[in-house]
Order: structure tokens, then sequence, then C-alpha cells
């Protein structure tokens, strides 16, 4: 159970998809205009997330190392297909407002970067608490990054016109420029809270995992004319 | 016996200091904003004061925050703000320079680290954050003092009419606070330079090329004859010689280099003409802004090799 929760707050706060990992930066700019843009490319990214995290982690043991790539993709692509068709069937306005992006959560990174890094190594429950975790982070940045843009570009929240009369909307927010405006500027908060509460570290914190380690004073990892 | 004073370099210092140059910039100004002022009346005068308040406040109010060393006495925010308002229209409500003053210091000047770290334009980068923002409220062109309602010279001169030269140096037309009299721009060009705070070869480059390009893409058009009077308006009918005087020259966004400025300003100048031509009648603001994201590497281009260094040798080592 407690590593279960591990996953969620992993997910949604200390590796944040969005926020700290940096991944899936294609849909996080290009549809976040609304909230409900992003709260549905969140969703659909959030679903394609968990069920290919559970069925890659059942499948670890049978998929040969070396072919594991096009056999992710095969898993997350026929995925994607399921959640592009049912939501052309049900929800019309979405689909044609998140257009080619549905397809593109074929490629997107998180999917491929949980795969690869979690779920390829890990038993099937985490595996899927770590997508849900993950995809919750997703959904929550998204949506977050589409109220503000939609809120200061549009005056609305949710389609809701909730800003006095007399507030003139701000429309380079629902513009691409907007979208970096509004990522930077949670990207920073994020950091000023979580570095207010950072503990030191330490004395012997080295865990050899260089890729991930975020010390930039140390020079175990590092090649030679990197140091100079 | 008298001893020689041995110190570290550097040995020469100039007294020319940040504050300064910015009141020379200030005063080679004064003149465009007062033609301004003549012309579109008290709320052209408003809008500065809106202007420069917001920049200088905001530059202060950050700093504060942040607890950095206060800056706002090199003067370089209220030459922002005076930028600023320049390039607006005086029809503007009055939180439009507010708005921009903010967005100007804030995010294109402060964030990137303050005076001489920003790597674009403030000023001009906040006006076309309120182009792109309220485009509605941002192209409600002015009537002057006068009464005559009319379209900017640039809009009448891209449909083929004719503008009078002495309105072109005076400039009693519509257009922006700062930029429609000629006359007045080029009093504050000769100071600039007769102080030495900018060097011709920017805005030289910057007017000559956008002339020779436009002339070229008027003809490849072919809808409007190129004329002495059409080309005149190009260079004193909107924004281009405020621009390449006040603008293209800013120290921290343009290239140092001899050569580098040759390019950057026809680098402008091409940008303006493209952007006049194929697109908006006025092009020079985001022109300047886009040659300013080309000045690293202008630079990088351009940098002189030191003295006795041989191209490849010198890599090696």
């Amino acid at each position: 159970m407690k590593k279960i929760l591990e996953r969620l707050y992993n997910g949604i706060i200390k590796e944040n998809p969005t926020f700290v990992l940096m991944l899936g930066m294609c849909p996080t700019l290009a549809v976040t205009t609304s909230a409900i843009n992003g709260l549905g490319m969140g969703l659909s990214t959030c679903a394609v997330l968990i069920m290919s995290n559970l069925i890659i982690s059942l499948l670890r043991k049978i998929i040969p190392d070396r072919v594991r790539m096009p056999a992710y993709i095969v898993v997350v692509a026929s995925l994607v297909t399921v959640v592009d068709l049912l939501m052309q069937a049900y929800v019309r306005g979405l689909y044609a407002s998140l257009g080619l992006y549905i397809p593109l959560i074929v490629v997107n990174c998180i999917i491929l970067g949980r795969a690869e890094a979690y779920a390829s190594k890990n038993p099937p429950l985490l595996s899927l608490f770590d997508g849900l975790g993950m995809g919750i982070g997703f959904t929550l940045a998204l949506t977050v990054i589409g109220l503000i843009r939609e809120l200061i570009g549009k005056g609305t929240a949710f389609g809701f016109n909730i800003m006095p009369s007399f507030y003139e909307p701000v429309s380079i927010m629902i513009m691409a420029p907007g979208a970096f405006f509004v990522l930077a500027f949670l990207c920073a908060v994020r950091n000023a809270v979580m570095m207010k509460r950072k503990q030191p570290l330490p004395e012997k914190y080295c865990t050899g995992h260089c890729a991930s380690c975020m010390d930039t004073s140390c020079n175990i990892g590092k090649k030679e004319d990197d140091q100079q | 016996m008298k001893m020689l004073n041995v110190s570290i370099s550097p040995h020469v210092r100039s007294s020319k200091t940040t504050t300064k140059i910015m009141l020379d910039v200030i005063i080679a100004m004064s003149p465009a904003m007062i033609f301004g002022y003549i012309y579109f009346g008290w709320r052209a005068l408003l809008i500065s004061v809106l202007s420069v308040a917001s920049c200088v406040l905001t530059e202060f109010v950050y700093e504060k925050i942040m607890k950095l060393p206060v800056t706002i006495g090199d003067l370089s925010a209220v030459v922002t703000g005076l930028v600023l308002a320049m390039c607006l229209y005086s029809t503007a409500p009055w939180w439009i320079p507010i708005v921009g003053g903010v967005f100007a210091i804030l995010v294109v000047k402060m964030l990137f680290g303050g005076i001489g770290q920003n790597f674009m334009n403030p000023a001009l980068t906040a006006r076309c954050f309120l182009i792109l923002s309220f485009s509605r409220i941002m192209t409600d062109y002015p009537t002057v003092t006068d009464g005559i309602t009319s379209a900017t010279p640039l809009a009448a001169a891209a449909k083929g009419g004719f503008v009078s030269y002495t309105t072109l140096l005076f400039g009693n037309h519509s257009g922006s606070i700062g930029e429609t009299s000629a006359l007045a721009i080029l009093i504050g060009a000769a100071y600039l330079i007769i102080r030495r705070v900018i060097s011709p070869r920017i805005p030289l480059y910057v007017i000559g090329s956008t002339i020779v390009f436009v002339a070229v893409f008027t003809l490849m058009k072919g809808e409007t004859p190129v004329t002495l009077n059409y080309l005149s308006v190009q260079i004193m009918g909107g924004g281009l010689l405020a621009g390449a005087v006040f603008m293209a020259t800013d120290y921290t966004t343009s290239p140092v280099t001899k050569w580098g400025r040759t390019i950057y300003g026809i680098a402008v100048g091409l940008i303006t003409a493209v952007i006049r031509c194929f697109g908006s009648p006025e092009g020079i603001s985001f022109a300047i802004i886009m040659a300013n994201l080309l000045t690293p590497m202008i630079e990088k281009l351009t940098y002189p090799k030191p003295l006795g260094t041989y191209g490849k040798k010198a890599e090696k080592k």
C-alpha cells in the first residue's frame, strides 16, 4: 500500500511529467488553449498510460530485449487507436478541437518513458499505479495551464464567462507565446516551493544513478572533456 | 624621491556612465516626444508619464522583493518607458502603457537578469505583446489636433497616395506619439551621434537597406509605382526613423562588432521591407526584435581574431 501511494505522489508532485521531467511538451504547449482541451488531452493520455503500463508490465518477461521498442509502440498504438475511436464516437466536440494530437499520443515521450523506465522492470500493480500517478500529474498540469490561459486570454473558465465585463482579454495568452509564459511561470512556482522545503543532502547520497542525478558539482559520471 | 605608482589595470577610465548615456538618450528623444505632445495633446503626455512610471516602479518593486540592489538610478527604465510611449498611439486607454511597462521590465528585462542581460529590446517586445494581445485597441490610430482623420502616411502610400514633404518633415499626420516628425528625430539622431552615444552605422544601414528592399519588392509586385514620394514616405512616414535611431541601436541587443552592425542593420531593413510589402503597412518593431534574436549569432560570426593567431592553428593550440 505504501509503495502504491509513493507511486502516486511521485507522479503527481515529485516527478511531475510536465513541470519536472519536461516530457510531452508538444501537447502541453499546443492544446492547452482552454481548460476543457487540457483536461481532455490529459485524461486520454492518462487512460493510454495506465493501460500501456499494465500491459507492458505483464509482458515484460516475454518481450525480448532487442525488440522492446517496436513491441511497446505496438501496444501503445493499439491503445491509442481504441481511445481515438471511442472519442470520435462519444465526445465529438472535444475530438474535433484536439484533432491530430490524439493520434500523436502514440509518440508521447511520457508513455514510452514510463514503459522503458518503470513498467518493463516492475510488477503489474505498481506499474498500473505508476501510470495512474503520472497520468494524473499530466492531467493536472495541462488543466491548470489551460485554465490560466483561458482565464487571461478569453476571460472564461471551462467555457463559463466569469471575468467582469470591463476585462479586456489578453489574446496573446491563447496563442503560442502564452503557453510558454504559463509553463515557465508554473515551473518557477513549483521550483520555489520545492526549494523552500528541501532538506539538506545527506553525507553519502550518491546512488550511482548518474543520469537522474541533479548534483552538478559531482564529477563521477562526467567525461574528461566535460570537466575542463 | 618620487615612486612610480604600481596598480593593476584598467589604467584609463572613461567618464561615461550608464546614467550619463541614458540621460543623453532621453535628451535626444525629447524633441520627437514634444512634437508628439503638440500634435496629439495631453493624452500623449499622460501615456508617456504612465509608461515611464510603470517601468520605473516595476523595476523598483521587483528589486525590492528579490532583495537585489536597486538600479532605477541608471535611468534605463526611464528610457524603456519613453521608447514604449514613443511607439504607442495617443488614443490608447490608460492601462495600455501600464501593462506594457510591466511586461517590458518584468518579463523581458528583469527575469533575464536586469540591465544588459535582456535578449530583446524590452520596449519593442512590450509593444509587440500589446499589438498581439489587444489588436483592436492598438490599431485605432489618432487624429491630429487640427482634426483631419486620416490613415497613417504609410497606409496612404501603400494605396498610391501622395503625402506632402512638409507634412512628413514636421509630422502633423497620424501615427505613434514620437514617430511622426522626421525633423525632430533627425535632431535627436544628430545629438546622439555628436555625443558619440551611437555610431551612425546601424541607423544608416537600417534605413538604406529598407529603402533598397522596399523598392525591389514594390517593383516585383508592380501594384504601386516606385516614386520619390513613395520612398520618402517609407523613410519618414512611419516608425522607420525612430526605430533605426532610438530602438535598433540599443546597446544590449545590437552587435558590438563593426561588420556585425552592418549585417544586423541589413537584417532589420530586409525584415522591415518584407513585412511592409507583403504584410501589414508597418513592420519596424517586429523587424528589430527579430534581428535582436540574431545578434548573438552575428557577433559570433564577426568576432575579430586576436592579433597573432591564425585561423585553425589557433584552435588546435
